[in-house]
C-alpha cells in the first residue's frame, strides 16, 4: 500500500513537468506584453523596454522557463507582479471560496443524483425512469452560467429569497455563508448531477442483473436491503470514477461561476490574473490546480479498495 | 405420503416487446420430502424459469404465474412478497449454476452466510458467524474460522460451490434447488459436490430438485426423472425405468447422444436433428414433432396430453405405443442375431 502511494506520488513529477511546460508556452506565446500592461497605454516604448529587461521578459524564451522552473522546483511558484505578493500567498487567499463552492457542488450533485440514478434504475422503462433521464439529459445541455443566470433571476430576484451575488467567508457565520453559495453551488453541481445519474443508473442497472443479486434474493433478503446493500457497493466503483472525474470539472466551471456570482475564488483569480497579463500568477495557479486534480484522482483510487476487496489485493502484491 | 411440493398446471408468462411467451407451460409435478428428482432438458427447455418461478425470483413486473405451486399444501403464488421471503431461503433454498457469479464479491462469504442465518434465525452478528462456520466446515472446506473471512475470488470454483452450497442449507431448508450446480466445474470437483448433495440431503431429509442437462449426473443420484422441451414436461419416470425403456423420442434421442466408453468408435454420435424452435413460434401440434422421426400427420396437427401409464411412468407422445412395440422388436431381433 505504501509503496503504491509512493509509486503514485512519483509519477505526479513528470504529469507535472509537462503541464508546467504547456502552460508556461501557451503563455508566453500569447500575444500580450504584461510589462506593456502594467504601465498603461501612456508610458513611453523606452519605460516599456526597461520594464521588460527588469522582468527578464528579453530574454530568450528557454531561458525564462528555466528560470521559472528551477524556482518552481524549489517551492516558489513566482511572484505577482500585480499585486505585488507570493503567487502561493495569493492562491490561498482565494482558495476558501472556490473549496467551499467546489465541496457544496459536489455533495448537491451526489445527494440529488445517487438516488435519482438508484430509483430510475430500479423503476427502469417507466415514467419515473424517464422523467429523470429527460431531466439529466437537461443538465447536462444547459451551460452552468445560463443556468446560474436563470436562478438568479427566480431565486434571488422574483422570489427574493437568496442574494444575487457576493460571498460570505465561512468565518463569518455558517448561514451567510451557505445563503451565498447555494445557487452558485446548485449552478456548478448541476452537470456534475446529471452525469452521476446517469452512471449510477446504468452501473446500478448491470449490478441488478448480477448472479449474486439472484442470490441475495433467493436467501430472502429485502428488496431494499437488495438494492443498498448488495447492488450499490458492486455499482460503486464506476459511480467514484466519474465523481473524482467531475471533480476536475468543477475546479474548471468555477472559474465561471465565479465570474457570474463574483465570488473571489481561484477562478477569479486566474481571469484577473490573464487580463493582466501576470504571467507567474497565471503559471503557478493552473500548476496547483493540476496538481490537487491528481491528487484527487489518488485518493478516488485508493478509495476504490475500499469498495472493491478485488483491487484491495491487487495493490497488496 | 403428501408431497412437499406439488407443482399444479404451472404456467409462467412472461410479457416481452415481442408479444407473450409462455416459457413454462402446464407443468405438474411432485416432490417428496428425502428425494432427489432430476428435471432435464436442453438450454431454453424452462427448467430454470421453472425453478426461479418456484421462489418467484423472476421480475415480477414482466412475469405473470398461472396454476399452483404447493408447498405443503400452501399455495406459494398466493403469498405476499413478505410471506414470500420468509420462505426463502429458510424453506426452499437455490444453488446457482455459476459459482464464479453467483456470490457477491464485495463481501466476505462468512458475511454472505451469516446474512441468511440472521434474517431467518433471529440471532445476533457474532451467533451467525459461528453458525457460518459450522455450515463451511459441514460442506468440507478446510479451516472455515478462516475462510470466513475471505472474499470470494480468494477460493477456487469448487471451493465457492460449496459456500453457495453452506450458504443455501444454512437455514436448514426442506427443500433444495439446485440448478445445475456442477456444470461449471471441473469433473472431479462435480463428484465431490454431488456427493455433498446426497450427503446433506439425507442428513437433513431435504427434497431436492437436480436441474441438469447431464444425464450421467441424473443416473447417478436421483431417483425420478422428468424431462422437458420447450416448456414442457414430455416424460417423467423413475430413473431405471427411464434409462431403461423411454418412451418418448425426445428422452431416447437424449440417451442415444451420450457416447459410452464400451461403445462402437467408428460409429457416430447420435444428433436429434433439428434446432429447439423459439417460444415465440412453437409447433400447434406435438411440439417435438418437427424433429421427430416417428412424427405423423396426428402428431404435426394434435397436441397431446401427457398420459400416465400403469406403472406410474408419463409421457406425451400419440405414438409412445408403437415406439415401445418396435423397441421390443428390435431387442428380439438384436438378441436373436447375437
Amino acid at each position: 500500500m505504501k509503496a503504491y502511494i509512493i509509486q503514485r506520488l512519483l509519477s505526479l513529477i513528470p504529469v507535472m513537468f509537462v503541464v508546467a511546460v504547456v502552460v508556461f508556452f501557451i503563455i508566453h506565446l500569447t500575444p500580450g506584453d504584461p510589462a506593456a500592461v502594467i504601465l498603461g497605454p501612456d508610458a513611453s516604448v523606452e519605460e516599456v523596454n526597461h520594464l521588460r529587461e527588469e522582468m527578464g521578459l528579453n530574454l530568450p524564451i528557454h531561458e525564462q522557463f528555466w528560470n521559472w522552473i528551477t524556482k518552481v522546483v524549489q517551492g516558489d511558484l513566482g511572484w505577482s507582479i500585480y499585486m505585488d505578493k507570493p503567487v502561493l500567498q495569493a492562491f490561498l487567499e482565494n482558495l476558501a471560496p472556490t473549496l467551499s463552492l467546489a465541496l457544496m457542488a459536489q455533495i448537491i450533485a451526489i445527494l440529488i443524483s445517487i438516488p435519482a440514478g438508484i430509483i430510475a434504475a430500479t423503476k427502469r422503462g417507466t415514467l419515473t425512469d424517464q422523467t429523470f433521464m429527460i431531466v439529466s439529459l437537461l443538465g447536462i445541455s444547459v451551460p452552468n452560467f445560463l443556468l446560474a443566470l436563470l436562478l438568479v433571476l427566480v431565486f434571488a430576484i422574483n422570489f427574493a429569497l437568496l442574494p444575487v451575488a457576493g460571498f460570505q467567508p465561512l468565518s463569518n457565520g455558517i448561514l451567510p455563508h451557505l445563503q451565498y453559495l447555494i445557487l452558485p453551488a446548485f449552478a456548478l453541481g448541476a452537470i456534475q448531477a446529471a452525469l452521476i445519474a446517469r452512471v449510477t443508473r446504468s452501473s446500478m442497472l448491470d449490478v441488478l442483473h448480477a448472479n449474486y443479486i439472484k442470490t441475495a434474493r433467493s436467501k430472502g433478503v429485502k428488496k431494499k436491503v437488495v438494492i443498498f446493500k448488495h447492488a450499490l457497493k458492486n455499482a460503486f466503483i464506476p459511480i467514484l470514477t466519474v465523481i473524482g472525474q467531475t471533480f476536475g470539472q468543477l475546479i474548471a466551471g468555477a472559474v465561471v461561476i465565479e465570474t457570474v456570482f463574483n465570488i473571489p475564488g481561484i477562478g477569479q483569480l486566474i481571469i484577473n490574473a490573464i487580463m493582466r497579463r501576470d504571467f507567474e500568477v497565471i503559471q503557478g495557479t493552473i500548476l496547483l490546480i493540476a496538481f490537487s486534480y491528481v491528487i484527487i484522482n489518488l485518493i478516488v483510487d485508493l478509495l476504490y479498495g475500499f469498495f472493491d476487496p478485488r483491487v484491495r489485493l491487487s495493490a497488496k502484491n | 405420503m403428501e408431497p412437499l411440493l406439488k407443482l399444479n398446471q404451472l404456467k409462467t408468462i412472461f410479457s416481452t416487446e415481442k408479444g407473450m411467451v409462455t416459457a413454462v407451460d402446464d407443468v405438474s409435478f411432485e416432490v417428496y420430502a428425502g428425494e432427489m428428482v432430476g428435471l432435464v432438458g436442453e438450454s431454453g427447455c424452462g427448467k430454470s424459469v421453472t425453478s426461479e418461478s418456484i421462489l418467484q425470483l423472476l421480475n415480477e413486473k414482466t412475469t405473470n404465474y398461472e396454476g399452483e405451486i404447493l408447498y405443503k399444501g400452501m399455495n406459494l403464488l398466493s403469498l405476499s412478497e413478505e410471506q414470500m421471503r420468509e420462505i426463502r431461503g429458510n424453506e426452499i433454498s437455490m444453488i446457482f449454476q455459476d459459482p464464479m457469479s453467483s456470490l457477491n464479491p464485495v463481501y466476505t462469504i462468512g458475511n454472505q452466510i451469516a446474512e441468511a442465518i440472521m434474517i431467518h434465525q433471529k440471532v445476533g452478528k457474532k451467533e451467525a458467524n459461528l453458525r457460518a462456520i459450522e455450515m463451511l466446515r459441514l460442506t468440507g472446506i478446510p479451516s472455515p474460522e478462516k475462510r470466513v473471512h475471505e472474499y470470494p475470488h480468494e477460493l477456487s470454483g469448487g471451493m465457492r460451490q460449496r459456500v453457495m452450497i453452506a450458504l443455501a442449507l444454512s437455514c436448514k431448508p426442506q427443500l433444495l434447488i439446485a440448478d445445475e450446480p456442477t456444470t461449471a466445474l471441473d469433473v472431479t470437483i462435480q463428484s465431490q459436490i454431488l456427493e455433498l448433495i446426497q450427503e446433506l440431503r439425507e442428513e437433513l431429509d431435504m427434497g431436492v430438485i437436480l436441474i441438469t442437462h447431464d444425464l450421467g449426473v441424473v443416473a447417478e443420484v436421483c431417483t425420478r426423472v422428468i424431462v422437458m422441451y420447450l416448456g414442457q414436461i414430455i416424460e417423467e419416470a423413475d430413473v431405471k425405468t427411464l434409462f431403461k425403456s423411454p418412451l418418448h423420442p425426445y428422452t431416447k434421442g437424449l440417451l442415444k447422444s451420450i457416447p459410452h466408453l464400451d461403445g462402437d468408435r467408428t460409429q457416430k454420435l447420435n444428433v436429434i436433428k433439428g434446432v429447439v424452435p423459439s417460444l415465440q413460434d412453437v409447433p400447434s401440434g406435438c411440439r417435438f414433432a418437427p424433429r421427430c422421426d416417428f412424427a405423423t400427420e396426428q402428431c404435426r396437427e394434435n397436441p397431446p396430453e401427457l398420459l400416465e401409464l400403469v406403472n406410474g411412468q408419463k409421457v406425451r407422445c400419440w405414438n409412445y405405443e408403437h415406439i415401445l412395440r418396435e423397441a421390443k422388436d428390435h431387442a428380439v431381433t438384436t438378441s436373436e442375431n447375437k
